[in-house]
């Protein structure tokens, strides 16, 4: 599904990802772990079509397809989808509109016939009881003067209904209450399917017990330096970051 | 402006109508267009107009035809007034089953059955702070509308007035003096159409005066999407006695150069203006927002809100001044403006002023320009909402507030849809 290779991308002149080599295939859940600053959110935004993030070597193919070629909004209808790290407020737009406006600008780019308002109040609310989500906040302008936890939650509510078959999750953990870890896990294990695939960013192993990767990957200083399975994880909780640079020293220049 | 020098006052009148038509004529001519030395049209160069010849009038204007569509607006099924080209066309208007207190009466017509009562603003001595166009517009004006609102009387519909710029073949201009004028107690909301078909060109230069007795209370709201050859110029003088109430809105997103300057002046005490507007402008759209508010009377209030968008070459202008007067004590005034700028060639000059002569008063005044918020648009077309649509929803969006007040909510949906098919082309 998802085949990165050999990518260097820049931020503000600054080479941050050096040869970053990673492949998700259908189904499959990564997890990619890493210290602060090692590029991870950088790699989620690359994969996304941040504007500014300059790719300047290797390549990312999605279902065979060049995927740096196409613009945010294509990648977004042909099944990739972003949970920020950070989202951003959008004063004046309302969280209900926008969703109904992703999602049919998704149907109508892939050929699909477009929601009505009744059909999409239906998957809403649907959406809303599977996910815990406070309907409150779906009458709010995009996640104005939400806190923290809400924002996050609010990314994983828009997953549940755009439905993608790509999900990247930025620390979508970091600032959840232990209730809404595991009601953000469960959306994360229902949408999983032989179709799907997730790429998890964490700094916790708390989230892995509850989504259990297939894949455990260390990034740091801008390369994939270690890959495993779910007992990574659980030595990294045990040992720290160190531990890998100590152990591999050789494949992280690779 | 060659037409000007060519034109004629409208003659035939009473000999005082005329008298004082030629004087306002000499005046012009001594004094020209307003420059970009005077003050209120720093930022406005009406240039353009001096190398354009425009008839002083469409002979046609009585015959041409109107398609019905045009006319139409949502929320507006009441009274409504027409002019084509600057001439009153009753055959379009809905003028019949008035409610009792409220007279209407084109101004082409009062000239000619009872002038003697139009002699205090036909033939007023100009004031100080008429520029050349209010002056031309007292030679010139050949229509216009007069609306009165008896005492006690509340309109319940609002009063629907619609300038038509039709093609005529060759460029036209016209002049047009309004005169509105609610009693004691009287309510009335007007809606201000502005429509054209892609035409000739036309100039337009419009001048009102408002005057609100104790206790009146006006609804205006302002649809301004003329063609993109127009010149749209209008003043409007508005007085608020003790009480009074001016709820003022505008949606200006037509014409190649639409200007409006709107003075009001609380003259009573606790007199209440509010102001919300916005443009929307791109191609090499020129619009300026000129808001000059008085306070004089104790305890007034004006409070106004506006946003600028523009795109490609346009060019805005906001100009928001208070000024309060000695004796209005306990006065507050505000003035906010935040604008938008789509493209790297676009400008918008704004310019909040304030003035204060007076105790006790409360004045605020902020401005803004920016642009869309980068990070806002990559996440909207994270989620796949395309570029144009992403930069459409936040324009619409940063407006909003301009338009949440408008009455009824039919009107406001309208202007809402409006907004957002206006949205200047994109650029990368
Ligand atoms: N716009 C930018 N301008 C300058 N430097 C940037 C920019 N974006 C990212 N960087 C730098 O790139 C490096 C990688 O950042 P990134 O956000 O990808 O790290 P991360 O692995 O997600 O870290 P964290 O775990 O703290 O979220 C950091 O050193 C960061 O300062
Ligand atoms: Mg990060």
């Amino acid at each position: 599904m998802l085949k990165i290779e050999n990518l260097h991308a820049r931020v503000a002149g600054k080479e941050i990802l050096k040869g970053l080599s990673l492949e998700a295939k259908s189904g499959e859940v990564h997890a990619i772990m890493g210290p602060n600053g090692a590029g991870k959110s950088t790699l989620g935004n690359v994969l996304a079509g941040r504007p500014g993030y300059e790719v300047t070597q290797g390549t990312v193919t999605f279902d065979g397809n060049n995927l740096l070629e196409m613009e945010p909004e294509v990648r977004a209808a042909a099944g990739l989808f972003l949970a920020f790290q950070y989202p951003v407020e959008i004063p004046g737009v309302n969280n209900t509109y926008f969703l109904r406006a992703a999602l049919n600008a998704q149907r109508k780019a892939r050929g699909a016939e477009e929601l009505d308002s009744m059909q999409f109040l239906k998957l809403v609310r649907e959406r809303v009881k599977e996910m815990g989500m406070t309907p409150d906040l779906l009458n709010r302008a995009v996640n104005e003067g939400f806190s923290g936890g809400e924002k996050k939650r609010n990314e994983v509510f828009q997953m549940a209904v755009l439905e993608p078959r790509l999900a990247i999750l930025d620390e979508t953990d970091s600032g959840l209450d232990i209730d809404a870890l595991k009601q953000v896990a469960e959306g994360v294990n229902r949408l999983r399917s032989p179709e799907r695939s997730f790429l998890v960013i964490t700094h916790y192993q708390r989230l892995l017990d509850y989504i259990v990767p297939d894949f455990v990957h260390v990034l740091a200083d801008g390369c994939i330096v270690e890959s495993g399975d779910a007992t990574l994880a659980k030595e990294l909780e045990a040992h720290g970051y160190a531990w890998v640079r100590d152990r591999t020293p050789a494949e992280a220049q690779a | 402006m060659q037409a000007a020098a060519a034109a004629r006052p409208p003659g035939c009148g009473p000999a005082w109508l005329d008298d004082a038509r030629h004087q306002a004529l000499r005046a012009f001519m001594e004094r020209g267009l307003p420059d970009t030395r005077e003050e209120l049209w720093k930022y406005t160069a009406l240039r353009a107009l001096q190398q354009q010849a425009y008839a002083p009038c469409d002979e046609d204007a009585a015959s041409r035809s109107v398609a019905d569509d045009l006319l139409r607006l949502d929320g507006c099924a009441g009274p409504r007034a027409v002019f084509v080209n600057g001439t009153f066309r009753v055959d379009l208007s809905r003028l019949d089953n008035l409610p009792e207190g409220l007279t209407l009466q084109p101004l082409s017509e009062a000239m000619q059955r009872q002038s003697e009562p139009l002699r205090f603003l036909l033939a007023a001595r100009a004031d100080e702070d008429e520029d050349g166009l209010t002056l031309l517009n007292r030679a010139l004006a050949a229509d216009g509308l007069i609306v009165r609102v008896a005492d006690g009387v509340r309109a319940s519909q609002p009063l629907h007035v619609v300038h038509v710029g039709a093609s005529a073949g060759s460029a036209v201009g016209w002049h047009l003096r309004d005169l509105i004028e609610l009693g004691e107690g009287a309510s009335l909301a007007v809606v201000e159409h502005h429509v054209g078909d892609d035409a000739s060109g036309h100039l337009a230069n419009l001048v009102r005066g408002v005057t609100l007795r104790a206790n009146a209370h006006l609804d205006w709201t302002v649809v301004q999407r003329a063609s993109r050859n127009t010149t749209l110029l209008r003043r409007t003088d508005c007085v608020l006695h003790d009480h009074a109430e001016l709820d003022f809105h505008a949606l200006e997103l037509g014409g190649k150069l639409a200007r409006h300057e709107l003075r009001v002046d609380l003259a009573g005490a606790r007199a209440r203006f509010a102001s919300r507007g916005a443009f929307v402008l791109d191609g090499r759209q020129h619009a300026d927002s000129e808001v000059l508010v008085t306070h004089r009377g104790r305890d007034t209030l004006s409070d106004s809100l506006w946003r600028g968008v523009a795109g490609d070459r346009a060019r805005g202008v906001v100009h928001g001044r208070i000024l309060v007067q000695p004796g209005a004590d306990g006065s507050d005034g505000g003035f906010y403006n935040k604008n938008l700028l789509l493209s790297p060639t676009a400008e918008i000059d704004t310019r909040p002023a304030l003035e204060i002569y007076a105790d006790e008063v409360k004045a605020n005044h902020g401005a803004t320009v920016g642009q869309l918020d980068e990070n806002v648009l990559f996440y909207l077309r994270s989620r796949g909402i395309p570029l144009d649509t992403a930069r459409r929803m936040l324009v619409r969006a940063f407006c909003a507030v301009t338009l949440d007040g408008i009455q009824p909510a039919s009107l406001r949906e309208f202007c809402e849809t409006l907004l957002a098919e206006q949205l200047p082309e994109t650029e990368a």
